[in-house]
């Protein structure tokens, strides 16, 4: 399974996947590197899912390419299955099988026999803090649990190339936090793996590059830092004393901002030009005019604010919590393309 | 090829494993034929004339041909679920063979269906029922049963690969068998039936099959019967196992 070094863990170049009239794939280009956590960061209906579809063999695509260690998803996807993983927000389990027959059952289908199988199987549940319901069919298993079931079954062939579709969506804060842990011990035993997530904490802390998709199509790529400054820098954000005129101190900041500072619920934000001195310039410039300050704080853009930026709407705000089928995971595509791109300049 | 078999068989045990945790289904093994048996031969049985033979007797190949029929709805509601919880999407991920989800659940169903057709046949012999025939005839009554089961089941297959929820797989796969059972010589002589129905009734395939069980388990005259029914069981794999093979490949999981 060894590959040469430094060719492309995956390589996508201008993949083209259509449902219908939608166009869920359009001439995406991507790359990952091996052993690397790419982080695939998109609204609801961008193609994530798609693609990772795609990726994994279960759909050809119209038109493009797509190389996973350097074979092709559709010709040599025979050959291809034995080296991936795939993990997703659906925690594909079987309720009436205990925890130990679905990852016997997931070995064997890989062509193992049944006693190595059922090692591999022990050995996972342990590593994924499961062995003490190991014998328990997983209908009783809790979210959290289930979705390492999941990933454990993932894991099974220990494969080279892992695709986790959003695999944290769901999950209370504490099982989030033990996911993500034992995706970075994946990573660090060199695994390439490929995210997908609607969390931008999540790409932040995990990827290693993240690339943004929107309608199918590559908007932005890079790491969580470059995406960052391609906002430009710091943000100082103002909050007034009541009664104070939020205009006035709009103005009084203006010079230290190549574009105009704007007002967003009594509290003015400017992106300044320089991080050095522009608190004491700020508070100078606020008393010259009078404007009782409550509040002053100078803070990095986020990936949120990237997000905002780049795609026109706020990250999560079209999260669908109840993961309803959705063949395309395309339903809500329409809703976004009404939403203009207005903030995208 | 020996892909294809041990993936089967894989696949095969885990519907067998998972069968006893899923009571519904089990009850539906169980439990509801010896309900409709025993319906049928108390309530209807009193007022329904079966020239040449006991009501029981003629009750008993007819309603298990039925009960064999339904087995195929564990496949069909099996494979619906497998799609929207996602598994099946897990399965094309695998390098297993793509025959195998469909041919484990069907080979499976085989083992269900001889489960109820046992129970049938005890219930069957305690309220009076007994076979006319050597016990030869009588196991490859069983055999075609078995045979018409597979067969079935890979229709049923199809059809929970076709619709969306488990509750139209019921309600398609009720409203596609039930009338199929009825109107055909399972629980009635055909020629009570009205004109039309009737000659519907002589075509039905169940006709076949249940008159295929009555001269294999009663002595009745068979014709071509016996030929018949395994050339339907054949003919119905022939069409529906592509059929249902091509529509997993399509599957799209979510």
């Amino acid at each position: 399974m060894a590959r040469v070094t430094g060719e492309a863990a995956i390589e996508v170049e201008g993949l083209v996947k259509r449902f219908g009239d939608v166009c869920a794939l359009d001439g995406l280009e991507l790359t990952a590197n091996p052993g690397q956590v790419l982080g695939l960061l998109g609204p609801n209906g961008a193609g994530k899912t798609t693609l990772v579809r795609v990726l994994a063999t279960l759909i050809v695509p119209d038109a493009g390419s797509a190389r996973v260690l350097g074979l092709d998803v559709h010709n040599d996807a025979a050959e291809l299955r034995e080296r991936i993983g795939l993990a997703g927000q659906y925690a594909a389990v079987d309720e009436n099988l205990t925890g130990l027959e679905n990852l016997t059952m997931v070995g064997r289908l890989y062509g193992e026999t049944r006693g190595p199988a059922k090692a591999r199987g022990r050995e996972l549940l342990e590593r994924f803090d499961l062995i003490e319901a190991a014998d328990r069919p997983t209908k009783t298993y809790s979210g959290g649990m289930r979705r390492r079931l999941d990933l454990a079954a993932a894991l099974v062939a220990k494969p080279p190339v892992l695709f986790l579709d959003e695999p944290t969506t769901g999950l209370d804060p504490r099982s989030r936090l033990s996911l993500w842990a034992v995706i970075e011990g994946l990573v660090a035993e060199g695994t390439t793996v490929l995210l997908t997530t609607q969390y931008l904490d999540e790409a932040d802390r995990l990827a290693d590059n993240i690339a943004v998709i929107d309608h199918g199509r590559l908007i932005a790529e890079g790491t969580s830092d470059q995406l960052k400054d391609r906002l430009g820098g710091e943000r100082l954000e103002v909050r007034l004393e009541d009664g104070a005129d939020p205009q006035v101190a709009q103005r009084a900041l203006a010079p230290m901002s190549d574009e105009p500072p704007t007002i967003e619920g009594g509290v003015v934000k400017v992106n300044v030009r320089q991080r050095r001195g522009s608190i004491v310039e700020a508070v100078r410039r606020l008393s010259e005019v009078g404007a009782g300050v409550e509040d002053l704080a100078l803070r990095r853009p986020t990936l949120d604010d990237v997000f905002l930026a780049l795609t026109g709407h706020a990250a999560e705000e079209t999260a669908d919590g109840d993961g309803e089928r959705d063949p395309a995971g395309e339903r809500d595509r329409e809703h976004d393309d009404e939403r203009a791109r207005e903030h995208a300049a | 090829m020996r892909r294809l078999v041990t993936d089967t068989l894989i696949i095969a045990e885990r519907n067998l494993i998972r069968l006893p945790r899923a009571p519904e289904l089990l009850i539906g093994f169980t439990i509801q034929p010896i309900m409709f048996v025993l319906l049928f031969r108390y309530v209807f049985g009193g007022a329904i004339r079966t020239p040449g033979y006991d009501y029981v007797d003629f009750l008993i190949p007819g309603i298990i041909v039925q009960n064999t029929a339904f087995g195929g709805f564990a496949t069909a509601l099996g494979l619906n679920e497998d799609v929207s919880k996602g598994l099946i999407d897990r399965f094309r991920s695998l390098p297993m063979s793509r025959a195998a989800v469909l041919g484990g659940r069907t080979l499976a169903d085989i083992a269900t269906n001889a489960l109820s057709i046992t129970i049938l046949l005890v219930t069957g012999v305690i309220i009076g029922f007994s076979f006319h025939t050597s016990f030869l005839h009588a196991a490859a009554g069983i055999g075609l049963l078995l045979l018409f089961g597979y067969g079935f089941s890979w229709f049923l297959a199809f059809i929970g690969l076709l619709v969306s929820s488990p509750e139209s797989v019921n309600s398609v796969g009720f409203i596609a068998v039930f009338p199929l059972t009825f109107i055909s010589s399972a629980f009635v002589p055909v020629e009570s039936m009205p004109d039309g129905l009737r000659q519907f009734a002589e075509y039905n395939p169940f006709t076949v099959i249940v008159d295929a069980m009555r001269s294999l388990w009663l002595g009745a005259p068979a014709g071509n019967y016996v030929w018949g029914a395994v050339v339907w069981s054949i003919a119905i794999v022939a069409v529906f196992a592509p059929l249902a093979v091509s529509r997993y490949r399509h599957a799209a999981g979510r």
